[in-house]
């Protein structure tokens, strides 16, 4: 028996989520007593896959097929479950992104698995198995027993502390049984934002609502943004008014979120915004109205005018910097 | 070409959650049901389709597995223009048991795009989708933030971390759907209303499929302390404060 943890790259490179995702791996293989193997699909450095092992992979396999440069949901799930029944995983781990989204049901049907998604901390009981994960978009927890022989988990974002487990690099090449059929989606074009913070994995979120009043009033809140290394984000009513993109929606419908620390501006708080960002360690809000919900789950707050405090943030995030 | 959407019956979204049996179940009393929000736009988008191509789209049925109450849903559904409706007859109890009860409903059916909700705002599920493609065999496609026919081709956009894919996609294949793919849902009419009352709604028999999770309870979180208010004027104080006592710069 072991784990196995899927790893991707984006564009060569482990993200936050991956070590997030080895560093919950390896403190899981302690609890169940076994090992944690790491999976990763497509060319990647030497370098990047012994980082795996700083984490605490006792094993990191490894194809370098080039057919695996793009995402494909039923290649992928067939051979990340080959790698699973080769490494006689009891446990598969992804992370709650969207290529978790997509590949965790897909590789649960292959190994006939039952699957949580958005899985919070470490299992309650092993026997019973028991996890826990949010529901009701973030109003609620449930515990949820797997009764199934394997597992597959997807870890939410920003719930598990990256923490190194220095391991010896034990790295093998795996080879997946995967025909040019299997590859059943052909990508034509991409757009892709090199530059940016991405939202989900930002330890601070700067975000705007409606009392921003208008996207020409932006500018000092992406300065705040950047003062402090912050991602941006908006509410719902400001992607539908397109003042600010739709990737950038945090709330029920858009990107759940929660990082270290998230800043509310000009943001009411309706119930289903608060749904997308109530797992945030810290809520900083700022609203002319002292009646906003939104100060009901802030855990700090400024009444007063977006014109007069934004600047006033901008100041003092530069001197705490 | 025939369109399906899987839809739910999930809680009004500002629906205040209570737990019921000592907090094992998730208490419906005087709960107003919707279409999952993400179904939802599933829907809306298969149905601005087959506005915007009559010539292609022939059909959009939608399908739910859920008790006689679900019916709600699907009515509203065939208001505001979906031509026929599918219920199975199980409150399935996973995402494993919902896929398979979905499975014969592709089998049977004779569908060119099958689509799905990427989460659900009940349970948070987020696999049915995923799950129902690799079942039946089809090409699958998650995230997806835009559908369109335009030029005989169809055009599909994913999200991806920090971007987006463009495929162009063959027939049969499953739309895993995100936010982004449509905007306004759409408001049954009178007349909709009038005419959902004639469109045929299918009843099916559940099949033999266990579920492989299960709910053991529910919690609320732990209500937020009181919100620390500081004045305009005083932003450097507020950096202090998230520098020192609350460890989060």
């Amino acid at each position: 028996m072991s784990i196995l943890a899927y790893t991707p790259t984006r564009d060569g490179q482990f993200t936050k989520l991956t070590y997030e995702l080895i560093s919950y791996g390896h403190a899981l293989a302690g609890q169940l007593n076994t090992e944690l193997i790491a999976l990763t699909l497509g060319e990647t450095g030497d370098d990047q896959l012994k980082a795996l092992a700083a984490y605490g992979a006792d094993k990191i396999l490894h194809s370098s097929d080039d057919r695996f440069e793009q995402l494909d949901n039923h290649a992928f799930s067939k051979a990340i479950s080959q790698a699973a029944q080769k490494s006689e995983a009891s446990i598969l781990l992804m992370a709650n992104d969207f290529t978790g989204k997509a590949l965790a049901p897909s590789t649960a049907v292959h190994l006939k698995a039952g699957i949580v998604t958005g899985v919070i901390g470490l299992p309650e009981s092993t026997d019973p198995f028991i996890v826990k994960k949010k529901a009701f978009t973030g109003k609620a927890y449930a515990h949820i027993q797997v009764k199934s022989e394997r597992k597959v988990f997807t870890l939410e974002t920003n719930s598990h502390e990256i923490s190194q487990a220095p391991k010896t690099p034990n790295i093998e090449a795996f080879e997946p049984q995967i025909e040019d059929s299997d590859f059943t989606t052909k990508i034509t074009d991409e757009d892709k934002q090199t530059d940016k913070i991405l939202l989900t994995d930002a330890d601070i979120v700067v975000s705007g609502g409606r009392g921003m009043k208008g996207p020409e009033h932006w500018q000092p809140l992406e300065e705040l943004a950047d003062v402090l290394g912050a991602a941006t984000a908006c509410s719902r009513p400001v992607s539908d008014e397109k003042w600010r993109p739709e990737e950038e929606h945090v709330g029920q419908t858009g990107k759940i979120i929660a990082p270290n620390l998230y800043f509310a501006l000009g943001i009411s708080g309706a119930i289903q915004h608060v749904a997308g960002v109530s797992g945030s360690k810290t809520i900083v809000a700022v609203n002319n109205d002292p009646e906003a919900p939104i100060f009901e789950v802030a855990d700090y707050g400024i009444v007063g005018d977006l014109k007069e405090v934004l600047p006033n943030l901008i100041e003092a995030a530069k001197a705490a910097r | 070409m025939n369109i399906l959407v899987c839809i739910s019956s999930v809680p009004e979204t500002t629906t205040k959650i209570r737990f019921t049996d000592d907090n094992k179940a998730f208490d419906t009393t005087e709960v107003k049901w919707i279409i999952n929000p993400w179904d939802e736009l599933a829907l809306t988008r298969a149905l601005e389709l087959k506005e915007q191509y009559p010539d292609q789209v022939q059909e959009v049925t939608v399908a739910t597995i859920g008790a006689q109450e679900t019916e709600q849903v699907i009515r509203k559904a065939l208001a505001i223009g979906a031509d026929k409706g599918i219920r199975v007859d199980i409150e399935p109890m996973d995402a494993w048991q919902t896929a398979s009860q979905v499975l014969p409903v592709v089998q049977n059916g004779n569908y060119d795009i099958v689509m799905a909700g990427i989460d659900s705002s009940d349970y948070n599920g987020m696999a049915v989708g995923n799950m129902l493609a690799e079942m039946a065999g089809l090409p699958s496609i998650a995230a997806v933030s835009h559908l369109d026919l335009a030029d005989g081709k169809i055009t599909v956009k994913r999200e991806i971390a920090g971007g987006k894919e463009t495929i162009e996609a063959q027939t049969p294949f499953v739309a895993i759907v995100q936010k982004g793919i449509a905007i306004e849902p759409k408001i049954a009419g009178m007349r909709g209303v009038m005419n959902a009352r004639r469109k045929p709604l299918e009843v099916l028999e559940p099949l033999d499929a266990e579920p492989l999770t299960e709910f053991v309870s529910f919690e609320l979180p732990e209500p937020k302390g009181d919100c620390v208010m500081i004045e305009p004027g005083n932003e450097s104080d507020l950096f202090d404060k998230l520098a020192n006592e609350a460890n989060a710069l």
